[in-house]
């Protein structure tokens, strides 16, 4: 055993010893600062995902209020106002404040777990981004509440959010909005991404690098390439609607236009942004329930890969009707067309990799079968819309609302709640009721194919989207009808899900790998400890649990007393070095809450951000002040 | 349900919307084959694992081994999307250029403006003299092909109508174009596609297509000045109407009522319908829109003027001698 | 936290939130608030020689208090062609609008009173063209574009060719008679 500071881990200080001296070093204060200090990754990606799905079950009411208005022609359940509000909010909230964020949260959670390290590479600055999220979704709501929320729709497409017809502060609490969550999401990619790179457990080269990590990889640099395009936009507006910049305006060289590029720039990538971890947990879930490895691993990598980079070269193709030049668009319909074979490789990987296997039908493998039956319904229907004739007639109708919720819901939320499901025992040691979960899967499965499939019809008799009512006697009464329904029995099934995660609180107790699974979250106890591994696990394969049942092999050396992680080289994953991990600090809180206030003012004057950035400096230099030089410092480990 | 409407894109009723009609039926097909293959193997998949004969498990330490016929079958289901998906790609090119190809030789063309919330119309001439100005209905004669040059005097807007052709966007600051060449007769509705704000919904247009002869008609009779009021009431109407708030933002052709805000009226009782198609033209409905249209199209630019009941019937009176 | 930032800006954000609902409130039916616009009989709208002048009504100080009322009577302002003496409130054979100097008064009463009347050498009477409704909402924008309103409600710019500085950055001046101006 060493003396002195120099505690480390080894075969000589193991068990319960070592278990006891790391909860002590990585352990934070108690009480309401502690709290706030956090920065574990577990309890960071935990608040990241009890917040995005309470904004989930906001925009989902509000959803079901719209379903109530459009239930009969000519209703007056709401008035236009509120209903132009309510599909803004929904699809901002959704897009913003859940989506994304939720996508995030999971992968918060997860990717230490299963790269096998003890925490977050820059764990105060995804500390930091919650809370930015956070303020951004309270700041949303709270304008809203206080009837100025946004109303020109999640595109908030100039001149009608702009200073002359965006009247009132509704587009400014929009155009905030979005700069908060950005601001978190960039954060979030930043911190993920360094993880995944660096922070691998010895051996866990590229080439064996969990499908889900492989996700993350890619959307997290797709997050840090396309947000900053919104970013500019949405600053670009303020300056617009705040201090008469001409960035928008037509009769001073500006071009609404301008707004649209810069937007679906961002906008399209996102929609990969959200399906792309959804693409890792299908490869996770599958792979465990079909109990095999992952069928062409290398393909689903590449499909992975290429997906990110081609989602860039697509924005356009929401645009075709903005009158471009027409050769143009015949590219942007070949590279929309092209994105499915990536999509379709993978499609074919799952299945392959099912037929071999030796599935088992719990309820996150329903999930997954379910994700098939219904994204590629709206995978196909998005290679329809990719074509210039037909997106022309289909275009900003119910066909798109059915084709995006066919993608989103069907090829993100289903596989969102299987994980949600599957990883449900390692968050809290228990297991989810089998029984509930096929309750509430069913309903929302067949609610879903009822709630979404008529919007292909309604959308082929001519309903645009965003109206808030529709004239009787266009043959539009029965698919509205329809799709009433079934939201609600889409919205009860969530409220069954919910239910079903908070009493299963108290339900089986689930044991450390009860999938038996072969990914390294599996290999610590559920829930994890603070310190997520007493000794950081080797890896010699794809999947790790599987292949070495008895006895996983680990590294030694880590410091005890101190919090400090394993560095790995980017490609093969040798040991590299080893490196301090940040400890708890109230600071992250405090600069966010600061840069909250920036943005919630200069919603109502420039100087806001003078003045602002005063207090935000102060917060940023506490948070990284100078700390004393390490009293000792070693080499690589050998 | 019935595709038949007067407003659906499987309509088929000129060039374009015939054209997309074919193209989705090809789309529809290789997508719906598609579908069944990859639910069919997912099935089957299913099916077969269920059974036993396959000891693949992780506790025989195999589940890393595949079979040959799974990389050829990978290999083919690549080569099969790639083929499928060229094609369609190529199918959408070609229908892309026949759509385009209308806009060769138009002899008919109209300028719509889009404004919040309705269409303000003009058929330009040579002679401007004979030029006709419109709102919220476009008449067409069949097997014409016509350039409609679009622009937007305050937002986006999109004008679509779903029978004839796809959407285009009413940009302001931008001059864009669409063109249409009908092929049925019969009445369509159009509906603005683009978000524009508290009364989108309320932004449809009247499209009729009718022959020659009919068109030729209609454009004598919009070309003609307004018809001068008879009875004292139409006269009551009309004096309230160019001398008050009408006349501040709505034109009459042969008043003095030359407001340009709102929709020229000289015409307005031969249309469909009263407020962008909001409400079917007829007395009822007039009275109702002409006391409080921000009852009946909420936050909508006409207000509310609060007509003496006097005023309301002379006012409507008037308004329906303007066939 | 809170001691560091400065009081004034703190106080306005919270004002700003908290009245957002007069500021963003729609009234597309226009029903009453200050509706009928001072009748033409009446001389107190006019306060000659520093007469003590009556409180302002509520109701009239809710449309320069709403950036609807404020958007819809820079529409007008255009769609009536103000814009043709006017100019973009710069002047030219009508008044300046953009100074604080008001020969008939510069209180949002008074304005809508002379948009209602008109007033000597060509400004037209609007009464019976257009609504009281609108005349107000005409009288809440030209009070803006002297800087007499809040800046939270005001458009920064309108999407035209860019003749005057932004609105939102337009300084508030002194109210004045004209004369007393010279």
């Amino acid at each position: 055993m060493s003396t002195g500071t120099l505690l480390r881990d080894g075969p000589d200080l193991t068990g319960p010893k070592l278990e006891s001296a790391l909860n002590f070093t990585w352990s934070r204060p108690r009480g309401l600062i502690g709290w706030l200090s956090s920065v574990d990754h577990k309890e960071i990606g935990a608040r990241y995902i009890v917040t995005a799905l309470i904004f989930l079950a906001l925009a989902g009411a509000m959803a079901l209020h719209m379903r109530l208005q459009l239930m009969l022609p000519g209703n007056r359940v709401m008035s236009a106002e509120l209903y132009n509000t309510s599909f803004t909010m929904h699809g901002t909230t959704m897009m913003f404040l859940f989506a994304v964020p939720v996508m995030q949260g999971v992968q918060i959670y997860l990717t230490p777990l299963m790269v096998g390290t003890r925490n977050m590479a820059f764990p105060r600055l995804t500390a930091f981004s919650y809370y930015v999220y956070l303020g951004g979704g309270l700041f949303l709501w709270t304008c809203h509440f206080l009837g100025f929320g946004p109303d020109d729709g999640w595109f908030n497409y100039v001149p009608l959010s702009g200073p002359q017809y965006g009247i009132g502060k509704h587009s400014d609490v929009w155009a905030q909005t979005v700069t908060f969550t950005e601001v978190a999401a960039l954060a979030v990619a930043v911190a993920l991404t360094t993880t995944v790179l660096k922070q691998r457990a010895p051996g866990m080269t590229l080439a064996r690098m969990p499908l889900f990590v492989w996700a993350t990889l890619v959307t997290s640099l797709m997050v840090i390439f396309s947000m900053p395009a919104v970013e500019l936009d949405s600053m670009l507006l303020l300056s617009d609607r705040l201090v008469g910049t001409q960035f928008f305006n037509p009769a001073e060289h500006g071009d609404p236009l301008l707004w649209q590029h810069l937007f679906w720039f961002f906008g399209h990538p996102e929609v990969y942004i959200i399906f792309l971890p959804a693409t890792g947990f299908i490869s996770e879930i599958v792979t465990t329930f079909s109990r095999r490895s992952m069928f062409a691993y290398p393909i689903v990598v590449l499909a992975l890969v290429a997906t990110g980079i081609l989602a860039f070269g697509l924005w356009v193709h929401h645009m075709f009707a903005t009158g471009l030049p027409r050769v143009g668009y015949s590219f942007y319909t070949a590279a929309s067309i092209a994105v499915s074979i990536p999509t379709g490789l993978q499609i074919f990987c799952w299945i392959a990799t099912i037929w071999q296997g030796r599935p088992r039908f719990e309820v996150p493998f329903l999930y997954i079968i379910a994700f098939l039956f219904t994204f590629v319904i709206g995978g196909l229907s998005g290679v329809i819309i990719a074509a210039v004739p037909l997106d022309l007639q289909l275009h900003d109708t119910y066909f798109i609302v059915a084709h995006f919720h066919y993608v989103l819901i069907g090829g993100a939320v289903f596989p969102l709640l299987g994980a949600i499901t599957y990883w449900y025992p390692k968050l809290t040691g228990r297991m989810m009721s089998p029984v509930l979960g096929k309750i509430s899967f069913w309903m929302i499965f067949l609610g879903f194919q009822l709630a979404f499939f008529p919007m292909h019809i309604s959308g082929i008799l001519g309903m645009p989207r965003r109206v808030y009512t529709y004239p009787a006697g266009m043959g539009l009464e029965l698919p509205n009808m329809l799709s009433t329904i079934g939201a609600f029995a889409v919205g009860m099934a969530v409220l069954l899900f919910v239910l079903n995660l908070i009493i299963s609180f108290g339900g089986e107790e689930a044991g450390d790998n009860p999938w038996d699974a072969a990914s390294l979250e599996w290999a610590t106890s559920s829930p994890p400890p603070g310190y997520n591994f007493a000794h950081v696990p080797a890896v010699e394969s794809r999947t790790p649990l599987w292949d070495n049942r008895d006895h996983l092999p680990v590294v030694y050396g880590l410091k005890v007393e101190e919090r400090e992680l394993l560095l790995t080289t980017l490609v093969s994953a040798a040991s590299e070095t080893r490196e301090p991990s940040a400890t708890p600090s109230i600071w992250p809180f405090i600069s966010a809450l600061a840069l909250g206030v920036v943005f919630v003012c200069s919603v109502f004057s420039p100087w806001a951000i003078l003045f602002g950035v005063v207090p935000l400096a102060i917060a940023l230099i506490a948070w990284f002040w100078p700390k004393k030089p390490e009293p000792s410092e070693e080499a690589v480990i050998a | 349900m019935s595709f038949s409407g007067f407003q659906t894109m499987l309509g088929g009723d000129a060039l374009e919307s015939s054209n997309f009609l074919t193209l989705f039926t090809v789309f529809m097909v290789v997508c719906t084959v598609m579908y069944l293959l990859v639910v069919g193997a997912l099935l089957i998949g299913l099916w077969r694992s269920r059974s036993d004969r396959e000891p693949l498990t992780v506790e025989s330490g195999r589940h890393h081994e595949t079979a040959p016929a799974f990389r050829t079958a990978l290999i083919g289901w690549t080569a099969l999307t790639f083929i499928g998906l060229t094609a369609l790609t190529i199918a959408s090119f070609f229908t892309d250029r026949s759509n385009a190809s209308v806009a060769e030789n138009p002899r008919l063309t109209l300028k719509i403006t889009g404004k919040q919330w309705w269409w303000d119309v003009e058929y330009t001439t040579q002679d401007a003299s004979r030029t006709i100005r419109t709102a919220n209905e476009i008449h067409l004669p069949v097997g014409v092909p016509v350039e409609v040059s679009l622009q937007a005097s305050d937002v986006i807007h999109s004008l679509w109508i779903p029978n004839l052709a796809g959407k285009q966007d009413l940009i302001p600051g931008r001059v864009t174009d669409i063109q249409l060449l009908p092929r049925k007769i019969g009445t369509y509705r159009g509906q603005c596609a683009e978000f524009c704000g508290i009364q989108h919904t309320h932004m449809a247009l009247d499209v009729t297509v009718e022959s020659k002869a009919d068109f030729e008609k209609w454009v004598a009779a919009q070309q003609r000045v307004a018809f001068a009021p008879t009875t004292p009431l139409q006269l009551a109407g009309y004096r309230y109407f160019t001398t008050r708030e009408c006349s501040a933002c709505h034109n009459v052709t042969g008043t003095p009522a030359s407001g340009t805000v709102g929709p020229d009226l000289t015409h307005f009782a031969s249309r469909r319908s009263i407020g962008a198609g909001t409400l079917p033209m007829n007395t009822g409905n007039l009275y109702g829109w002409v006391a409080d249209p921000q009852s009946q199209k909420p936050g909508n630019h006409m207000p509310t003027i609060g007509l003496e009941p006097n005023d309301l019937h002379a006012v409507v009176a008037y308004l329906e001698t303007l066939k | 936290m809170s001691s560091l930032f400065p009081n004034k800006l703190a106080g306005i954000a919270l004002v700003a939130l908290l009245s957002g609902c007069h500021r963003d409130q729609q009234q597309p039916r226009g029903q009453p608030l200050g509706e009928t616009v001072p009748e033409a009989a009446n001389p107190d709208t006019i306060f000659p020689g520093g007469a003590p002048q009556p409180p302002l009504d509520p109701r009239a100080a809710h449309y320069e208090r709403n950036a609807y009322a404020i958007a819809q009577g820079q529409q007008l302002f255009t769609w009536m062609n103000c814009v043709g003496c006017h100019s973009h409130g710069g002047g030219g054979m009508g008044p300046a609008l953009m100074d604080g100097k008001w020969r008939y008064g510069g209180r949002i009463d008074q304005i809508a009173a002379s948009i209602a009347q008109g007033r000597p050498n060509g400004m037209p009477a609007w009464r019976g063209k257009l609504t009281s409704q609108q005349i107000w909402q005409l009288a809440a924008y030209v009070r803006s574009l002297s800087g007499q309103v809040r800046k939270d409600a005001v458009g920064a710019r309108a999407d035209t060719m860019s003749n005057t500085p932004p609105q939102t950055e337009t300084i508030r001046k002194p109210v004045q008679p004209a004369d007393s101006a010279q």
